[in-house]
């Protein structure tokens, strides 16, 4: 007894903490290992595409005429056969003859003569090419119609190869992934901003108000998707800020629909009901009771609109109306793909990969999180 | 009296259910016998297993649950038998009925469609001899107008109707046992009576033996020859009704059947004020209508109602669903829009909008009946219990608030420890404490109770009667008590109104009312309810 | 029923007023026109083509002048296909695009189906994971990606199917576009037919059919898949709508002479009366289809009554 009463007298200064429903969910994401892998996914190929283009030694708009469409490879290039062509080819430009050829280790030295003098100038022919750097005149004869000229071989590594004009695809493929990425979270974000208010207000103010902005809701939803995003492009150009806008602005309209639902799902609740007759304001319901039972949903939507808004900005930058040259994105990479798919199949398969992966990850977390939050639907 | 024949024997069934938070036990090793034409009752409250115990035997258990041990029916292990040979005792020999008569019927089909397939399936019948059978049946269970029932869908006949129905479904093939899972709990007092009339009619012409699944008490008294006691997944406690009723032996069953709540409340002093009054009182509700839908429907759920709650006072309003008496509850309260005149110390509050309304809403409050869907989710206890503060006492502290909060909840029997919880891990007598602090913290003159003891068990609700009650009396509160449930507004109100179709049938002193009820309705709830010698069994 | 039909069609009137006033003008007020393209037209010609379509009329006027001849059925001619009519444009189109997303429907339909059930009978079984890991697929990748993979595996590598053409709608040639089509459709109706018929099984109506002894194939398919159905049946109304109207990206890839293709050409060349002519179609073959859910509604469910 004795002890009750002391224990009662203490735990009224720190009572148990309990679990909140946030606090089960994450337990129960945690517990869901495709949700979790897929996270971990994600972060990686966030920080890839984020930090990997600064490790890539191409620059992705860096053009390499001499390496168009060369296949992915571990081994570095100019393969060995590749350097009498790449020489030949420099020579030939500067109008010389190669009399002779050899390589030292990483370095090669020629010996070029001509029926004129050979200008010393001409050793910029090499440093053109995409296979040598680091050119040094070692020697000219007397008569300065032969010269020795070395220079290193360029190591290069193409590890997805190159494009049809002979860009690095791995730089691109990062490149891209930054881009579809940003776009799918901002895009998502104006989405679930517009969204949200939107529908809350709706949901809210319910009665005529309602009905009309539904009303709206409905026409936009008639009209043709596509149409709608066509327009928005002509509008506003083909330009990367207003790209993202436009596509957030074209898919809140879900978003809308279903906040609405739930707000208004939620006012109708028993303990909204509780709290108006306890005297709350309209604020304070909208703060303590509706804001936090709203949150789940929006971001289960979220996660799921994320996924959408990348295949969509995929889908524009597919047809020619996303992202314009020489900016990237995987769906500029796929459309690109997809036309050379006869005689360069990786430049199809390494960005498609890249996007199929993203969104599968996404749709993961989505799922996770929408078991998560909201057990009884399992 | 000679032990019939065994039907059904149930030895050491275990059921368990995987779940998100691991192994739940639900039927722990338990052990049952039914006779052949005898009665057997299953009684417990929610959670005993009681339910589980019959699904498992008819192997109709959710996917995430398995059961062991053994069910005999005539010396067939129903658990492990075939799904050929399980098909042919389920709907034939053993048959079932469920408490949800509203979704047991498939609502796609006609009633005459879904009373022919079993018999069909049994009994190899051609459709129109199977058609006559079903007919035969329909008028067995004495459904009004069969012939053109039979074409009836489910959502034309109301939840007494249906129950009818599924009745003769699990009649079809003359079965040797019926279960009978709550079959009455979602339906109205008069309709629960015609109801178990029907069945112990039905079991005296047919002779099968009944499982009779129940948390009612006074069901088992009256219907039952043996009953089983469960609890937590076992049985406590078993023997012939009259037995365990005039002697029980395990204090489960003796607390269970204390359980009734009991006492009476003494009226106010005559001179006591009247503190809520409604003149007149009518509530409307429009349904349908719209662009070229036509005029709206006018539903008048409250009509013209006269009431007058005098300090100190508990009003009892009982009525079936649909009488309007929660709505009048709300409409006093000014939460729903109404006409009329409502006056609350002497004020007119009619016409009064949510502003003026606002610093009166502390001394009007109100608890609901279902306590899951009363409390926030996502708020702890603690915020749930102080939100009234946070609109009637702006000015206190945190730390005074939680220092309220730690008051409320040791008033209303719960360790002021728990406040930093969430609801969901509370159980529903506890909510519902916690919905009664959240009122009382705003220390309200008057509170309308609205069925705020019908979603609990009835040991629970005895508590929380008894926690009304001390609270009135420590406070002087003024109650509005709403509820279907006799037993409980007989303990709770010293005045009491019957309401019918949004209009007062009779009201009257409480005790005058049960003693002596005039009108017809009343007299026709008040049998249903209490009187138990109707609905026995002359065995 | 009758009456509930033909007051849907009469509130379609408006929707489909609202529909065409919006796209009319907004592709007006967007900047640039049908003849200010890099064409090298000369001013005088670009006068001379903007006076022959009434181009120079208030705007007002021209979009009296469409209302009126498009409760004629007058399309209008094409802009930038001077040689067609947008009603020729499309009755040619639809003649490929609609067989071709017929076909796509209905594999989507019987095979998305079939897996939703297999997977819903086995639920968190193999069968279940399996199911759900081709619908997440399906859902997941992007159609302009399956089709060039498509014409990679089937086209180039195993040369069982060739790479693109209409082939005048030859079998051969519709399997690749058909798949490409189906695919995500059927990854949907496969997870939503899934959720219902688990949903379906749940019901206590099931429980009742059970316990009543009732054989597997009543209880599944006379019962559960009936009530598990009507999910499929209200997407199933916008996805034909879009499907029968052709898909930019399959005709794209595999050059196929649908409508898909004319949507986003007219856009960007300003083709005002082709872009008109697309949101009327798209919208007519949604209320046409819509309707058509309703009614499916109303055979399946006997309490959905419309009066």
């Amino acid at each position: 007894m004795t002890d009750a009463t002391a224990a009662s007298a203490t735990v009224a200064a720190k009572p148990v903490v309990g679990r909140s429903l946030w606090g089960d969910a994450w337990a129960r994401l945690k517990a869901n290992k495709a949700a979790m892998i897929s996270l971990y996914y994600l972060i990686l190929m966030a920080v890839v595409c984020i930090v990997g283009p600064f490790f890539v030694s191409h620059q992705y708009t860096t053009i390499y005429p001499d390496y168009v469409r060369t296949a992915p490879s571990f081994s570095s290039y100019p393969r060995p056969e590749m350097i009498e062509t790449a020489l030949s080819d420099a020579v030939k430009r500067m109008r010389v003859d190669i009399k002779e050829w050899h390589q030292e280790g990483s370095r090669v030295s020629v010996t070029v003569t001509s029926s004129k003098k050979v200008d010393e100038r001409n050793v910029r022919y090499l440093e053109r090419s995409d296979a040598f750097d680091s050119v040094t005149v070692d020697s000219t004869s007397s008569d300065g119609l032969e010269m020795v000229m070395s220079a290193s071989v360029k190591q290069q590594y193409f590890l997805f190869g190159t494009d049809n004009v002979g860009r690095d695809l791995l730089s691109r493929t990062l490149m891209a992934g930054r881009i579809s990425l940003a776009i799918g979270l901002l895009a998502g974000i104006v989405a679930v901003v517009i969204g949200v208010v939107y529908g809350a207000t709706a949901g809210f103010m319910g009665g005529k108000t309602d009905e009309v902005m539904m009303r709206i809701v409905d026409v936009l939803y008639s009209l043709p998707f596509i149409f709608f995003v066509i327009m928005l492009v002509v509008f506003f150009g083909r330009n990367f800020v207003l790209m993202f806008l436009a596509v957030g602005a074209v898919l809140w309209l879900d978003m809308a629909r279903i906040v609405r639902g739930q707000a208004l799902s939620i006012r109708r609740q028993e303990y909204v009901q509780a709290a108006e007759a306890m005297g709350v304001s309209s604020r304070g319901i909208v703060r303590r009771h509706v804001i936090p039972n709203l949150l789940g949903p929006v971001v289960i939507y979220m996660t799921l609109l994320v996924p959408q808004v990348i295949l969509l900005e995929s889908f524009l930058s597919f047809l020619g109306l996303g992202v314009q040259e020489p900016m990237t994105s995987w769906g500029v990479l796929i459309s690109a793909g997809a036309a050379n798919i006869g005689s360069a199949n990786w430049m199809l398969l390494f960005p498609a990969f890249f996007l199929v992966s993203t969104l599968f990850a996404l749709n993961f977390i989505g799922d996770g999180l929408r078991d998560a939050l909201d057990p009884k639907d399992r | 009296m000679s032990t019939p024949e065994t039907v059904l024997a149930v030895n050491d069934l275990r059921v368990r259910f995987r779940t998100l938070d691991g192994v739940v036990d639900a039927v722990k090793g338990i052990n049952l016998r039914v006779g052949a034409g005898e009665t057997v009752a299953i009684v417990g409250e929610s959670g005993s297993g009681k339910s589980q115990t019959m699904m498992a035997a008819m192997r109709l258990l959710a996917s995430n649950g398995e059961a062991t041990g053994s069910v005999d029916y005539r010396g067939r292990n129903l658990l492990t038998l075939s799904k050929s040979g399980l098909n042919e005792v389920r709907g034939r020999k053993i048959t079932m009925i469920f408490q949800e008569p509203m979704t047991s019927l498939d609502p796609l089909y006609t009633i005459g469609n879904q009373l022919i397939e079993p018999i069909q399936r049994h009994r190899k019948l051609g459709a129109s001899a199977a058609r006559e059978e079903a007919l035969k049946l329909l008028r067995l269970v004495k459904i009004p107008d069969p012939e053109r029932r039979m074409k009836s869908y489910p959502y034309e006949m109301s939840g007494g109707q249906r129950q009818r129905v599924m009745i003769a479904m699990a009649l079809a093939n003359d079965p040797d046992i019926l279960i009978a899972d709550e079959p009455t709990t979602a339906l109205d007092v008069t309709i629960q009576a015609q109801i178990l009339t029907l069945l112990a009619e039905l079991q005296r012409k047919l002779g099968m033996a009944i499982v009779f699944i129940t948390h009612d008490l006074g069901i088992v008294r009256r219907f039952a020859d043996r009953v089983y006691v469960m609890r937590q997944g076992e049985v406590v406690e078993e023997g012939a009704t009259e037995a365990v009723f005039s002697a029980p032996n395990h204090a489960y069953t003796k607390m269970l059947l204390s359980a009734e709540p009991t006492g009476r409340k003494a009226p106010p002093s005559p001179n006591a004020p009247v503190l809520l009054e409604g003149r007149n009182v009518e509530v409307v509700f429009k349904i349908g209508g719209g662009f070229l839908a036509g005029d709206p429907m006018q539903l008048r759920a409250v009509d013209r109602i006269n009431i007058a709650l005098k300090k100190g006072q508990t009003i009892g309003i009982v009525g079936e669903s649909g009488s309007g008496k929660s709505t009048l509850g709300r409409a006093l309260l000014r939460l729903l829009p109404s006409e009329g005149g409502v006056r609350f110390e002497n004020r007119d509050i009619s016409k009064a909008d949510r502003g003026e309304m606002r610093p009166l809403r502390r001394e009007l409050q109100l608890v609901f009946q279902d306590p899951f869907g009363s409390l926030s989710p996502r708020m702890t206890v603690g915020q749930i219990i102080t939100e009234g503060l946070l609109v009637h006492e702006p000015s206190l502290s945190r730390k005074q608030r939680d220092e309220r909060a730690c008051q409320a909840l040791e008033e209303v029997g719960l360790d002021p420890f728990v406040r930093n919880r969430y609801p969901h891990e509370f159980s529903g007598g506890q909510r519902q404490r916690i919905a009664i602090a959240r009122a009382m913290i705003l220390k309200p003159k008057v509170v309308v109770l609205d069925e705020p003891t019908s979603a609990l068990d009835r040991s629970v609700q005895k508590q929380i009667v008894e926690l009304l009650r001390k609270l009135q009396k420590d406070h002087d509160l003024s109650y509005l008590f709403i509820s279907h449930d006799l037993a409980v507004v007989r303990a709770m109100a010293d005045y009491l109104i019957v309401m019918k179709q949004g209009k007062i049938v009779e009201e009257g002193m409480t005790d005058a009312i049960f003693d002596n009820p005039r009108e017809e309705y009343t007299q026709t709830l008040m049998a249903a309810a209490m009187d138990p010698t109707k609905f026995r069994l002359s065995a | 029923m009758f009456f509930y039909l033909l007051r849907r069609l009469l509130t379609a009137i408006p929707t489909m007023f609202v529909i065409v006033t919006i796209a009319f003008f907004l592709i007006r007020v967007a900047p640039g026109g049908p003849f200010n393209q890099e064409r090298g037209l000369s001013p005088e010609i670009k006068a001379n083509l903007e006076a022959q379509f009434g181009l120079n009329d208030p705007l007002w006027l021209q979009y009296w002048n469409y209302l009126k001849n498009l409760l004629h059925g007058d399309f209008g001619p094409s802009y930038n296909l001077p040689d067609f009519t947008v009603a020729e444009l499309f009755s040619e189109g639809l003649k490929v695009s609609i067989p071709l997303g017929l076909s796509a429907l209905i594999v989507a339909l019987l095979l998305g189906g079939t897996l939703g059930i297999i997977a819903a009978l086995n639920q968190n079984k193999s069968g279940d994971y399996a199911v759900i890991a081709v619908a997440t697929a399906g859902s997941t990748i992007p159609t302009f990606v399956i089709a060039p993979i498509i014409q990679l595996l089937f086209g180039l590598t195993w040369k069982l199917l060739p790479v693109g053409g209409w082939g005048g709608g030859a079998f051969i040639n519709m399997v690749g576009p058909v798949l490409t089509l189906a695919l995500p459709q059927m990854a949907i109706v496969a997870r939503l037919m899934r959720g219902s018929m688990i949903e379906s099984l749940r019901s206590h109506h099931i429980r009742t059919a059970r316990a009543m002894g009732l054989s597997d194939w009543s209880v599944v398919v006379k019962h559960a898949l009936r009530g598990a159905v009507l999910p499929i049946v209200s997407y199933a109304g916008p996805a034909a709508a879009a499907l029968l109207t052709g898909s930019i990206v399959v005709e794209t890839i595999f050059a196929i002479p649908g409508v898909g293709r004319y949507f986003v050409q007219a856009a960007l060349n300003r083709d005002y009366t082709l872009v008109m002519g697309t949101v009327v179609v798209i919208a007519l073959f949604t209320i046409v289809f819509n309707l058509i859910v309703d009614i499916m509604y109303a055979v399946v469910d006997p309490r959905v009554r419309y009066d």
